[in-house]
């Protein structure tokens, strides 16, 4: 099985396995943690505004008194879903258009990459920021779907191209003379050949995806309050990090070892999946 | 080929004023450049208020089709409308694209120079300790976004000036206004680049050297450096002449497009450091419901992005014979 075969090449790759341990440890420390705390999130401690990590409060206090570990975990949880579903969501994308560009040609492939290359011109950074404070009161998901709408473009070149080339395979022609209808077979003989190309898009637009919600928060054009993130938590740490360094240091440090283990993760299936590739 | 470039053009044409209009149209929809003049005391009329956006085009109770075309007819003839408080979006623009080359010159050329020679020396040098160190120091480098880097450093170089009692590095702005006389006014802009050229380059070396190293390690293995070295060159002439040129085009091609995008500047390293350059006027004019500079910052953004993918397409052309043949 091609399946046992790329697991047993991940767990040997000591890259692959060391994300994978830091990725596990970081969604344990986000989901589980919380619990293990003496505080809530959403509690404010009004006789300790601005304390150092310490015996009660681990890692700190802000200005009005919330616990940094709580507050910190939280924002953890919601940058790790943010990333988890703009990746999925950019990644089928990405499938399903190149996929199909690259199947049909003529006109529609020509409409379709027409498409990628406007969007990919338009600054994604600044329509994400014109229109994103302005779903203050629609979910944060909508947040989710703006920020995928931007990032497949590229992937989903490369997928056309690779279409291109596996459309003229013999299985694919035969598919075709058995009159199998073409959504079909593009859904079924050519997605599942891109496979492992997906899988490693999908990792990279992880991390790519918890970066960018950080930037953009840092500008407060991502996550409005009062739901908190890692990047509303490092834009409110950068403003006092001189004083206060541990408001900056726990959401920036966490950030990055999240992105360094997911990118980890990413190389190492890279190696698996594909090992000719060296890039 | 010469009409190739020719229907490309027109396309990459097409392409930037749509980009434009959708913003300027996204803009002029969703903000609101009255919030400025409402609230102030003493209260502004409504009837002055309305006459002076009207002046800048501005005014929300004119429909957006006719607020457009106004806009886009100027834009023709090269003017880009007012900003919110009455400037001109087009001087404005061009100070900071100053600005930003300015800031970015340096950091660009830097980052592409540095990340090539070490990633070529650690490709040289494959698996021995330097090649691990370099490897892992720009993949820990990748994974640290740039405001993360930026903010980092504003807060070692604070505590490395407080512990020293004096302003060593700087760490705001472009340079000192109080500083005068050609020499000093060199050095004290000089010092107020170190910062942002370092948070800026760190990004782009880790960037070169992993595509350098990738680059250089299959061309090390191929026939051609194996028979130069054959004939008798030495081993440096061999790789400095036959192996890093090949392996140049792809660095080269990624350089140029950095190159290009150079003047649309570097959002989280100038908002940091307090630099007034195109990349922080994109969150500014959005922070203050300026519809015009905004649609100027998106079509200056979406020109910049196209030529510098037109001339790093050119440039792999120049470089690479195999490519003009197809």
């Amino acid at each position: 099985m091609r399946s046992k075969v790329v697991l047993g090449r991940m767990l040997k790759n000591r890259q692959a396995r060391y994300g994978m341990i830091a990725f596990v440890a970081l969604v344990l420390l986000a989901y589980v943690g919380p619990f293990v705390g003496p505080y809530d999130w959403t509690d404010k401690d009004f006789l300790s505004f601005l304390v150092p990590p310490g015996g009660d409060h681990w890692w700190g206090t802000t200005t009005i008194g919330q616990d940094m570990y709580a507050l910190t975990l939280r924002g953890m949880q919601k940058s790790i879903v943010i990333g988890v579903l703009t990746a999925l969501i950019a990644t089928t994308l990405a499938a399903i258009v190149g996929a199909f560009a690259g199947y049909f040609g003529g006109w529609i492939d020509k409409a379709l990459m027409w498409g990628v290359d406007l969007l990919l011109v338009l600054p994604s950074f600044l329509v994400i920021a014109i229109i994103s404070p302005r779903l203050k009161e629609s979910s944060w998901l909508w947040f989710v779907v703006l920020l995928a709408v931007f990032t497949w473009m590229i992937t989903s070149r490369v997928v056309r191209s690779m279409t291109l080339s596996l459309r003229e395979r013999e299985y694919v022609q035969a598919a075709v003379y058995m009159g199998i209808p073409r959504w079909k077979i593009i859904l079924k003989h050519i997605v599942p050949n891109l496979s492992s190309l997906l899988i490693i898009d999908y990792t990279l637009n992880v991390s790519g995806a918890v970066i960018g919600e950080a930037a953009l928060s840092f500008f407060g054009f991502g996550i409005q309050p009062p739901e908190v993130s890692l990047g509303t938590l490092i834009a409110e740490g950068a403003r006092n990090a001189t004083g206060y360094p541990w408001l900056f240091a726990f959401p920036a440090g966490l950030l990055v070892l999240l992105v360094l283990s997911i990118n980890l993760i990413g190389d190492g299936l890279r190696d698996a999946l594909d090992p000719g590739s060296n890039s | 080929m010469g009409r190739y470039l020719l229907r490309r053009l027109a396309m990459n044409v097409v392409l930037v004023a749509i980009a434009a209009s959708l913003a300027y149209m996204l803009a002029a929809t969703t903000m609101n450049p009255r919030a400025s003049y409402e609230g102030r005391q003493p209260p502004v009329p409504v009837e002055v208020i309305d006459r002076t956006l009207d002046n800048y085009n501005l005014n929300d109770k004119t429909p957006v089709l006719e607020r457009y075309v106004r806009w886009a007819s100027g834009v023709v003839t090269g003017d880009f409308g007012s900003k919110w408080n009455g400037g001109s979006v087009g001087e404005e623009m061009g100070r900071r694209i100053g600005v930003s080359l300015r800031l970015l010159f340096i950091g660009t050329i830097v980052g592409f120079a540095l990340g090539v020679a070490l990633g070529a020396y650690s490709a040289v040098r494959q698996y021995k300790l330097s090649d691990r160190v370099i490897g892992v120091g720009s993949f820990v480098v990748m994974a640290i976004p740039v405001f993360v880097m930026a903010t980092m450093l504003a807060i070692a170089t604070y505590n490395l000036n407080r512990g020293l009692g004096f302003t060593l590095i700087e760490y705001t702005g472009e340079y000192n206004p109080n500083v005068t006389g050609f020499w000093p006014l060199l050095f004290n802009r000089l010092n107020h680049l170190i910062l942002p050229t370092i948070s800026l380059s760190l990004g782009a070396i880790a960037f070169y050297s992993r595509i350098q190293r990738n680059m250089m390690l299959d061309v090390l293995g191929q026939d051609f450096v194996r028979t130069a070295m054959a004939k008798g060159l030495r081993r440096r002439t061999a790789l400095f002449r036959h192996a890093l040129r090949t392996a140049l085009i792809p660095s080269a091609t990624y350089f140029a497009f950095a190159f290009g995008t150079m003047f649309v500047g570097a959002t989280f390293t100038e908002k940091i450091f307090a630099w007034h350059g195109m990349g922080a006027w994109l969150v500014d004019s959005i922070q203050q419901n300026d519809v015009n500079s905004v649609a100027a910052v998106a079509l200056f953004t979406a020109a910049c992005i196209l030529i510098a993918a037109f001339i790093s397409d050119l440039l792999v052309a120049a470089l690479d014979p195999r490519v003009r043949v197809s």
